[in-house]
């Protein structure tokens, strides 16, 4: 035998082993199949022990290793054990939660608590028409662990549980408090006497006056071009009312076209149109545009609070980074333009089939604590869903802002849940019509109907599990 | 020694056999039957649902918009880096001529054989986070250079015009070092009086490689080809890094296809597995096809 054969036969081996690669969804579904409930830890339930914790059970934790770090979840989980020193907690992190955890779920021994986020997160609409995840209406009923004469569900902020609902059931926590809206750095405006605008056609003028100054007024995430759905969302909201949001939720048809929708995307057509945005934007990730953006070469950027976290390390001093609304199209607008998206977000969850559920739903109590929640925030410089649990702790400048603005929206704050209920239509779908709007290929109406016709896709296909909210 | 040779060879035979049946055989078998289930992959559940999977992947316009763009890596990736790859060993091999005796690489041959082989050891993820920084529009490598000579600067990788033929120069790139070994290593095997005899015949470099470096290599190259087919069905780590599909599909491939329907902005493991059977039966024909097209009678010469 000589090389060349060896060659040749390391071909054909090649051969069998590459689509091997290609075939690697077809991970095991064997194994498994329906264990009954007589593994699991059950305690007594009693006025300290409201969801029948067994206090020597272990707690398996995983968490998402990924902005926020794990150094919060071993607080909460050090919360845990003083309360039950005789559990032992499991913990883990990792980056990649559907990969390490895909073979428990179909093996039926998932952990008990799983903080499933990240870009390895698992779509919830396949978990929950999986009946995978446990309700977690006990957890709302029972007292809230140090806030005395409430439920856990008094102390939550408004809308933190219909982001977790699923058809009325409470089944995903989702832990922070997260606003999204346009972001600019307080030094550069004062130093250039700029003042953000609360009206449309002041927001171009301002764009205009910013361009002339030598600044590009925007750039994005063209490789995420997402991002610029949520301002634009946001503007024909304002405009036409909640109500534009509940469409779009519930998949009703045309509802990408409707006369909101229409007025906003005309408007934000103006700044494509009249080149308000830094030249090769579409070709920037997230955090490239980001550090642009904190170089000063563009004023605006669109994104949700965890911006300032996730840019400390290249924030300049005393850069001062401001959220605020959209702008108002117009004095016809439902909503004020103090009007913000906020909304609660990093889900957490139980599975159903989880050994200890009790203890999970125990962890989430304490982590729903308002010593829990402080002790995140202070860790993390995030809010949580936790009303008034920033009280008494320090807070970085953005953050300071982004408490300001949701204070200032308070009841006229509103959201969208589309993405949560149908992943695909807001990443892949709305992402690239997104890509060709803000990059001038495709116009207002031709984008409308490209996430219309992405909307229907999704209503069309018998095999996604459809959700709907009440307005 | 004959009577042990049995054992012998059972026990260096079985224990990869037994590796390989059951974490490459396996699967493949049970891909094939998850493809017939509607399994969304976080419990145990899956229906059946015969080939329906199938039915639809027949007018899903993604799968055939990535199958396209295959189609193009299939085209244009293995002849370029063939022909590259080619051309760069035989100057490295025989390509200097400067008038003395004997057949000799060009000048600084060493260096760049080293040179070449650098992507090859640079694992794919890295080469695209290079490229990515290359191709970045605004202070990327390629655009300082275009605009320091006052020529227009494209998006690249966030236009869908320029996005894909980006990311297929990056593959070839990253390939073309591996196959001038490859190539490298056949030619030294090749008697060098075969040469000396053509280079006192007159003929021209071109010549050389054309009637008697090529012929001589076919082996190897055939091999080269069906490596090189396989990849371009691939293609999904470059894609994913570089421009996860985008912009607006421009750049999808069949393998991100099928992680987005199973891992990434889905999970039907059902219908993902469907994708992949198609995948690979897509590249056991193209590979039989390569083996087919490029057969031609073996030329021995010790």
């Amino acid at each position: 035998m000589n090389r060349r054969d060896i060659l040749r036969r390391t071909a054909a081996a090649g051969l069998l082993a590459t689509p091997a690669a290609g075939l690697l969804a077809g991970c095991a579904t064997g194994g498994g199949g329906d264990k009954d409930d007589s593994g699991t830890y059950k305690g007594t339930k009693s006025e300290q022990n409201p969801l029948g914790v067994k206090e020597d059970a272990p707690l398996e934790v995983v968490i998402f290793n990924g902005g926020f770090g794990e150094e919060y979840a071993k607080a909460h989980e050090a919360m845990y054990t003083e309360k039950y020193p005789k559990a032992k907690i499991n913990h883990s992190a990792t980056q990649e939660i559907n990969k390490t955890l895909q073979p428990r779920f179909v093996d039926g021994t998932p952990p008990d608590v799983v903080n499933n986020s990240g870009a390895g997160q698992i779509d919830f609409n396949g978990l929950v028409s999986q009946n995978a995840i446990a309700d977690l209406g006990e957890l709302l009923a029972a007292p809230s662990l140090d806030i005395p004469g409430k439920t856990v569900k008094d102390t939550l902020l408004p809308g933190a549980v219909e982001v977790g609902s699923y058809d009325g059931k409470f089944l995903v926590l989702n832990y922070t408090y997260t606003a999204y809206g346009i972001w600019h750095s307080t030094k550069l405006f004062t130093e250039r006497n700029w003042e953000y605008a609360k009206t449309w056609d002041d927001h171009i003028a301002l764009c205009k006056q910013i361009k002339a100054a030598g600044i590009a007024p925007w750039t994005y995430a063209g490789k995420h071009p997402r991002y610029m759905s949520w301002p634009l969302i946001a503007t024909a909201i304002k405009f036409g009312g909640p109500s534009v949001a509940t469409a779009i939720d519930n998949l009703e048809p045309n509802a990408w076209k409707s006369d909101a929708m229409k007025a906003a995307a005309d408007a934000w057509h103006q700044i494509v149109k009249d080149k308000y945005i830094l030249d090769g934007s579409p070709g920037l990730d997230h955090v490239q545009s980001q550090t642009a953006w904190c170089q000063g070469k563009a004023a605006f950027i669109s994104c949700g609070s965890w911006l300032e976290s996730e840019q400390k390390k290249v924030t300049p001093e005393g850069f001062n980074m401001t959220i605020q609304p959209t702008p108002s199209l117009g004095a016809g607008d439902k909503l004020p333009f103090e009007a913000i998206r906020g909304t609660a977000g990093e889900p957490f969850m139980v599975p159903a089939k989880a050994k200890n559920l009790a203890g999970g739903l125990e962890y989430f109590r304490i982590m729903l604590s308002k010593k829990g929640a402080q002790d995140f925030t202070k860790k993390v410089s995030s809010l949580t869903v936790v009303a008034g649990s920033t009280e008494g702790v320090e807070l970085p400048f953005g953050l300071s802002t982004v408490t300001k603005a949701l204070d200032a929206s308070g009841s006229n704050g509103f959201n969208w849940v589309y993405n949560n209920y149908y992943r695909k239509l807001e990443r892949e779908l709305v992402d690239a019509a997104c890509g060709e709007f803000f990059s001038g290929r495709i116009g207002p109406a031709e984008f409308l109907e490209q996430c219309q016709k992405g909307a229907d896709s999704i209503a069309q296909d018998s095999s996604i599990k459809k959700y709907k909210r009440a307005a | 020694m004959k009577h042990g040779k049995y054992p012998l060879i059972v026990t260096f035979l079985v224990p990869p056999l037994l590796l390989y049946g059951i974490f490459v055989i396996s699967p493949y078998l049970q891909a094939f039957q998850i493809s017939t289930t509607d399994w969304l992959g976080y419990s145990a559940e899956a229906n059946p649902v015969g080939l329906a999977n199938f039915e639809r992947l027949l007018d899903d316009e993604r799968v055939w918009n990535a199958l396209k763009n295959n189609a193009w890596l299939l085209a244009v990736v293995p002849v370029v880096t063939i022909a590259l790859g080619l051309f760069f060993a035989s100057m490295l091999a025989m390509g200097g001529r400067k008038g003395r005796a004997g057949v000799t690489g060009v000048r600084g041959t060493s260096f760049y054989r080293m040179v070449y082989f650098f992507p090859q050891v640079l694992s794919v993820v890295i080469i695209a986070l290079l490229w990515r920084e290359v191709y970045h529009p605004n202070s990327g490598l390629l655009n300082g250079a275009l605009g320091a000579l006052g020529l227009p600067t494209p998006t690249w990788l966030g236009d869908p015009r320029t996005a894909f033929w980006c990311v297929l120069a990056v593959m070839i790139w990253s390939n073309v070092g591996f196959y001038v070994v490859l190539f490298g290593a056949a030619m030294s095997a090749i008697p060098r009086d075969i040469y000396e005899a053509v280079m006192l015949d007159g003929a021209s470099r071109w010549t050389t490689l054309r009637k008697v470096t090529i012929p001589l290599l076919w082996d190897t190259v055939q091999v080269a080809w069906i490596y090189l087919a396989i990849a371009a069905l691939d293609g999904f780590i470059l894609i994913q890094q570089m421009t996860n599909g985008g912009p607006n599909f421009s750049s999808d491939v069949i393998g991100l296809r099928m992680y987005e329907t199973a891992f990434g902005s889905e999970n039907r493991f059902g219908y993902a597995s469907a994708i992949g059977v198609v995948l690979f039966f897509l590249t056991l024909s193209v590979a039989v096809l390569a083996l087919r097209a490029a057969r031609r009678d073996r030329i021995e010469f010790s």
